[in-house]
């Protein structure tokens, strides 16, 4: 059998120039798609616009999409769970609303800003969704936010936390629901200095919502006394945190500061714990959710303060829910999926009430009733968007404290919305009107 | 004490990380130079074997609870054998061709890889517990060392420095060695050379398939956990010189430690640092610190 050998080798220098080239243009390539474009053009048209009279309702039918992360490293805290958490709300709801029948679909941004943009434009054009929900990671949620306006369409954000949301990125189509960067910084930042961890080092993720959580929790720090010695910035997704850890033990500093999340945290306090940083330092997660604690277990991080805004174990109403969800989905709801079935579900009232699903229109009578379910009581809808409702700073139970499964936190104390939210005054949101 | 203003627990600590990051970068590096030295092929498909390594422990945990010990010998194998299929099928067709054509074909087949582990596994981390064995930390007193990065460093060691023998030293590499230089005549001296050519480049992936399974604890196993890697290590062979066993292996590790360095001086820099060591070589040097101009 006759096969063709290799040729004599070619000259080196020629191939390794080759490559070379290849090299630098993987490079441009790899820095190119990080950039990741939001791709809010400008000019299309808007919905329709309401008016008065009978139930107007587009396409005849109220479509909510959950925009989430469905394989990431948020798929844990968000993902299907938030579609089944909006779903359940559906048919909490009855399923119909004002005799039209109700739609909720979901779909992955896997983590890009771009591709949540053109999904959700997608879902407005030509597939009449009139809400989108969720829309966890804070770089996606900014980008749908400006396709919401642009489309005169709703974007109720739950899962992302970024700052900027009802500051800078405000607008009069984007509700930020559940949480947001200013509150976390405000209460575990303000809880961690009292209990005595003066300096702190900050390990952020490099991406807007990791910076908003670091000023937020800086600022925070600052101003109960406490001093910052520095920050490192590691990409979203990191696979390794070794050498950032490296340097925030070099810093001496008594708190490590995670403005991170998800898969993201957990990697971060297990590289600690192996490389022995918890010896003398003081790991402080700024957003730590429900599930990361169950996958990295009590052992692990018991003791830790966290701020949240809901748990499941708070009351009779919340308990019923999570085991609803737990049935599910073989997990215990974490805030985000806590706050998809309360935003869907207000959304759903609110079209109810006045029969459209208008964005504008609903959002204009979110503003002027209180929200009331199992997520929030008496919760408020601001001008610049954020949702002011009251937060909790948990404390992670020690394994002997647990008594059945799931129960991990302490609540420690319940912070009134109006403490926990940056005043609207201090706001940077253009679309409120200054006085 | 302090160097340059740096305290040496630092400096120490960030260096030995280097050094396990240089491991990984010597491993792949020398299965690239292996192959493009006796085949001819600048293989970018590398990393995707790195990636397929890593998931053949995962999958071989997963669903038959062969653990991390014969993961160690079997996924290297499993992706050596899919080595074997490639070049049989794919790659005997274009030896005789310009390097780009093998450059292409195996880019494109990296892509195909990624995308099927992409669609199967998605593209969140897999995680892959560290065998009991090597738990742990060694306190060393400028830092704690995990057991499992000095094992890595130490499995790294060996296999190289092993290949370098085989490759330079014995009866067997010399018969390789001169197979590439002139196949013909070889031939004629009795050496099956397609068959030693197939099994050159399998042993050259498996090289790979085995760096995935020692990076399968330390890093979350993803689809694209190749390609993040293998512009570094292409930037490696090239400082080292295409083809160049030895060369591979000491710019691997060197460029580990300076990265480290790096890392503590202008922490930044440290992505970019490889780099530009690469453009000065290129410039200095064009066929690279231990590559022979032809």
């Amino acid at each position: 059998m006759q096969r063709k050998h290799p040729q004599q080798p070619q000259q080196p220098q020629f191939a390794a120039k080759l490559l070379a080239g290849l090299v630098a243009m993987a490079l441009c390539a790899t820095a190119w798609s990080q950039v990741g474009s939001p791709g809010a053009g400008k000019g299309g048209s808007a919905g329709a616009a309401a008016t008065k009279g009978a139930p107007r309702i587009s396409g005849n039918v109220v479509k909510i999409g959950v925009l989430t992360d469905m394989s990431g490293l948020y798929a844990d805290l968000g993902g299907e769970g938030s579609v089944v958490a909006a779903k359940m709300a559906m048919e909490d709801f009855g399923g119909r609303v004002l005799g039209l029948p109700i739609e909720v679909i979901g779909a992955d941004h896997l983590n890009k800003a771009d591709v949540g943009a053109n999904k959700v434009r997608e879902w407005y054009d030509t597939q009449n969704v009139d809400m989108v929900t969720d829309a966890l990671n804070s770089a996606v949620a900014i980008a749908i936010g400006k396709v919401s306006q642009e489309k005169n369409k709703l974007a109720m954000i739950v899962g992302a936390g970024s700052s900027r949301l009802s500051n800078e990125d405000c607008n009069l189509n984007t509700i930020h629901y559940a949480y947001d960067t200013y509150a976390l910084g405000n209460i575990s930042g303000n809880a961690v200095v009292k209990a005595g961890g003066k300096s702190w080092f900050f390990l952020t993720a490099d991406y807007a919502f990791g910076h908003s959580l670091e000023s937020d929790t800086a600022g925070w720090v600052k101003k109960s006394g406490g001093e910052v010695k520095g920050a490192v910035r590691h990409p979203l997704n990191a696979s390794d945190f070794s050498s950032f850890l490296l340097q925030a033990q070099a810093s001496k500093a008594q708190v490590i500061g995670l403005a991170n999340a998800g898969g993201d945290t957990i990697n971060a306090i297990k590289a600690a714990v192996e490389f022995g940083l918890t010896k003398n330092q003081t790991l402080a997660g700024l957003l730590v959710f429900i599930t990361d604690v169950h996958s990295l277990g009590l052992q692990t991080t018991q003791g830790m303060y966290l701020a949240d805004g809901w748990y499941w174990d708070l009351n009779d109403e919340t308990r019923r829910f999570g085991k609803r969800f737990f049935e599910r989905t073989k997990k215990m709801p974490t805030m985000v999926h806590a706050g998809s079935y309360s935003s869907t579900l207000q959304y759903l009232r609110a079209v109810q009430a006045t029969g459209t699903d208008d964005a504008r229109v609903v959002v204009d009578y979110l503003r002027k009733n209180r929200m009331n379910d199992l997520f929030h009581k008496n919760a408020v809808l601001r001008e610049d968007g954020r949702v002011v409702r009251d937060m909790y700073l948990m404390q992670v139970k020690k394994p002997s404290e647990s008594k059945y499964p799931w129960d991990y936190y302490h609540v420690r104390a319940t912070v009134p919305g109006e403490q926990a939210y940056q005043p609207m005054a201090q706001g940077k949101c253009p679309a409120v009107r200054k006085s | 004490m302090e160097i340059f203003g740096v305290p040496h627990q630092a400096l120490l600590g960030q260096l030995l990380l280097g050094l396990v990051n240089g491991s990984f970068y010597a491993m792949l590096s020398l299965g690239l130079a292996v192959i493009f030295g006796l085949l001819n092929i600048i293989n970018f498909a590398h990393g995707a074997m790195y990636m397929m390594g890593a998931y053949a422990a995962w999958m071989l945990l997963e669903y038959f609870q062969i653990g991390y010990w014969w993961s160690l010998l079997l996924a290297p194998l499993s992706v050596g054998a899919f080595g074997i299929l490639i070049e049989r099928v794919l790659m005997k067709w274009i030896y005789r061709l310009d390097h780009l054509y093998g450059l292409l074909l195996t880019f494109g087949l990296s892509l195909i890889l990624e995308g099927i582990y992409r669609d199967q596994f998605g593209v969140s981390g897999q995680p892959y517990q560290v065998p009991e064995l090597l738990r742990g930390a060694t306190d060393l007193g400028f830092m704690r060392l995990p057991n499992y990065r000095a094992w890595v460093v130490l499995v790294s060691l060996i296999v190289c420095l092993g290949t370098w023998y085989v490759i330079e030293r014995t009866r067997l590499g010399a018969n390789l060695r001169a197979g590439t230089e002139n196949p013909q005549l070889v031939q004629a001296f009795g050496v099956n050379v397609p068959l030693m050519v197939t099994l050159t480049f399998a042993f050259g992936v498996g090289l790979a398939g085995l760096a995935g399974v020692l990076a399968a604890p330390l890093y979350q196993i993803n689809p694209l956990m190749g390609s993040n890697l293998i512009i570094t290590v292409f930037a490696v062979v090239v400082i080292g010189g295409m083809g160049s066993i030895l060369g591979s292996i000491v710019t691997g590790i060197g460029l580990g430690l300076i990265e480290g360095l790096t890392k503590v001086f202008w922490s930044e820099a440290s992505s970019t640092v490889v780099f530009v060591i690469m453009a000065i070589v290129l410039l200095v040097r064009p066929a690279g610190l231990f590559g022979r101009e032809k």
